[in-house]
């Protein structure tokens, strides 16, 4: 019989949009990257008032962005391995409850369980607005987190397992000396991503009264009345860092890659 | 001969099913202490799984499999006080990735035994110096030919000090080039008294090392003998047809 092939497809939805002409002075990349780099400088010099001004009045918000962003990332890097060891554990109910919350939170939309969450905790404790926001963001992202351990761990070949076990190791033992250690080193440009995707998403706080980034940028609209202008130069600094970001990723995957070969 | 009475490893009708798939059937066999036993028979003749039943990496549906005098076919016994005894090394090596060769070698010793960190790598020094790899205990396995990493895996089961080696087509996956590396080191052991059971079809490693030769086809014994029996006057039909595949 004869097989009928599906023919497959694939949507990057990675940062970095792959390109044929990478190499090339004017990749994509690097017309993005070098264009937004010089409209940032231009804009403030040729015109300082407003955008020299609206400039000098977001590097707090910068700050905040990237505290934000590497306290949930980190946290949610807990998070994940946890989800991500429970996906694959034997025991029912540890695996029952790491499925559900994955399920659960791919389900809703991050800006409803960003004021769920900073809600539902106001209820109980009095936490400052930053740490609601981190423990919110790494909260929803702790569960795409522990699916690519999941797939991570699942990548590790299985005689790996079973060369330890066979020497003697526990279980436990040997997930934690063998299988873990090769794990963090396949699915660091997936974290990567992550990263980046949230360092975007966390532009989402500013609606909880986080001063990052783009609430700075509000702020300044808001009193100047320059909406365009700062909204532009927020768009600015937010596509550099993920563009730098990104490009960074691409080199860490390609350096793997070459390691395999 | 060398080998003495007492049997290091007895396996006692052993079965094993994957899910309708009789993978083995009713199978005994003992191995003596200092004794060599090599298993051969065609793919899915079920050798491997028995060789997997004995450090338990796989269970068996029924059966008993003793080491000494410790079952390790029962749920309750401690089978990783079992695997510490004995000893395995894959068709695949299977050495840790991240771990540089001595690396490989101390961490059974250093996490199980929790040996202290001077003797273990005194020790695993010791044992890469035996299978000739002195000079690479620093090299990562993907910096190793196929032989050096059979090499390293070797000396990675015998730290654990084991009183079996269980081989599972330990040439299988190597370059003809490289085998006999490998058989020198398998010889030397067998020769320094090492019990073991190998899955292997070199006919020049089982003359010059077995004692015993056991042919398995479909889950089954179907003869034992030593190596010029089986391979010279082989009685059963099935074992005289399987010769003529290898030979």
């Amino acid at each position: 019989m004869a097989q009928i092939k599906t023919p497959r497809f694939e949507v990057t939805d990675g940062t970095l949009i792959p390109d044929k002409g990478e190499k090339s002075i004017f990749s994509a990349w690097k017309l993005a990257f070098f264009g937004a780099i010089s409209l940032l400088i231009i804009l403030p010099v040729v015109k300082p008032d407003p955008y020299f001004q609206i400039l000098k009045f977001l590097p707090d918000g910068i700050l905040a962005t990237f505290q934000v962003t590497i306290l949930s990332i980190v946290l949610s890097f807990f998070i994940g391995l946890i989800t991500g060891l429970g996906r694959i554990s034997r025991i029912t109910v540890f695996n029952r409850i790491a499925t559900v919350y994955v399920e659960v939170i791919r389900g809703i939309p991050l800006l409803v369980q960003l004021f769920y969450i900073y809600y539902a905790l106001g209820k109980i404790v009095q936490v400052p607005r930053l740490a609601s926001a981190v423990i919110a963001m790494a909260v929803c992202y702790g569960a795409y987190m522990g699916e690519i351990f999941r797939a991570g761990i699942l990548a590790i070949p299985r005689g790996q397992m079973e060369a330890a076990l066979a020497l003697g190791l526990s279980r436990g033992q040997a997930l934690w000396k063998v299988i873990l250690p090769q794990t963090i080193k396949v699915i660091l440009p997936p974290i990567g991503n992550e990263f980046i995707a949230l360092l975007k998403d966390s532009s989402l706080v500013s609606i909880l009264a986080v001063s990052d980034l783009l609430r700075r940028g509000r702020e300044y609209a808001s009193t100047s009345f320059m909406y365009f202008e700062s909204y532009t130069i927020v768009a600015l600094v937010y596509l550099i860092i993920t563009l730098f970001l990104s490009r960074l990723v691409a080199i860490m995957e390609e350096r793997l890659v070459r390691r395999e070969k | 001969m060398k080998s003495n009475n007492k049997p290091r490893v007895r396996i006692q009708n052993a079965s094993k099913n994957f899910d309708k798939v009789v993978a083995l059937k009713n199978v005994s066999l003992e191995v003596k202490t200092g004794e060599v036993v090599l298993i051969i028979g065609p793919s899915g003749s079920g050798k491997s799984t028995l060789l997997r039943s004995v450090n338990r990496l796989e269970n068996l549906t029924s059966g008993d499999i003793w080491v000494d005098d410790d079952l390790l076919t029962h749920n309750k016994s401690d089978i990783r006080k079992i695997r510490e005894e004995v000893g395995m090394v894959f068709q695949s090596f299977n050495l840790f990735s991240h771990l540089t060769a001595l690396e490989n070698v101390t961490l059974a010793p250093l996490t199980v035994k929790k040996t202290p960190k001077e003797a273990a790598v005194a020790n695993g020094r010791e044992l890469l110096k035996r299978v000739g790899l002195s000079d690479k205990e620093n090299n990562y396995p993907d910096q190793l030919s196929g032989g050096q990493q059979q090499r390293v895996a070797i000396a990675r089961a015998l730290a654990m000090n084991p009183k079996v080696m269980l081989f599972d087509e330990p040439t299988s996956a190597l370059d003809p080039e490289m085998i006999k590396e490998v058989l020198d080191v398998m010889l030397q052991l067998a020769k320094d008294g090492m019990t073991m059971l190998v899955v292997s079809h070199e006919m020049g490693f089982a003359r010059a090392a077995a004692d015993k030769v056991v042919f398995m086809d479909g889950g089954e014994i179907i003869e034992i003998g030593t190596p010029d029996d089986i391979f010279d006057r082989p009685k059963e039909e099935r074992t005289k047809k399987f010769l003529k595949h290898i030979l």
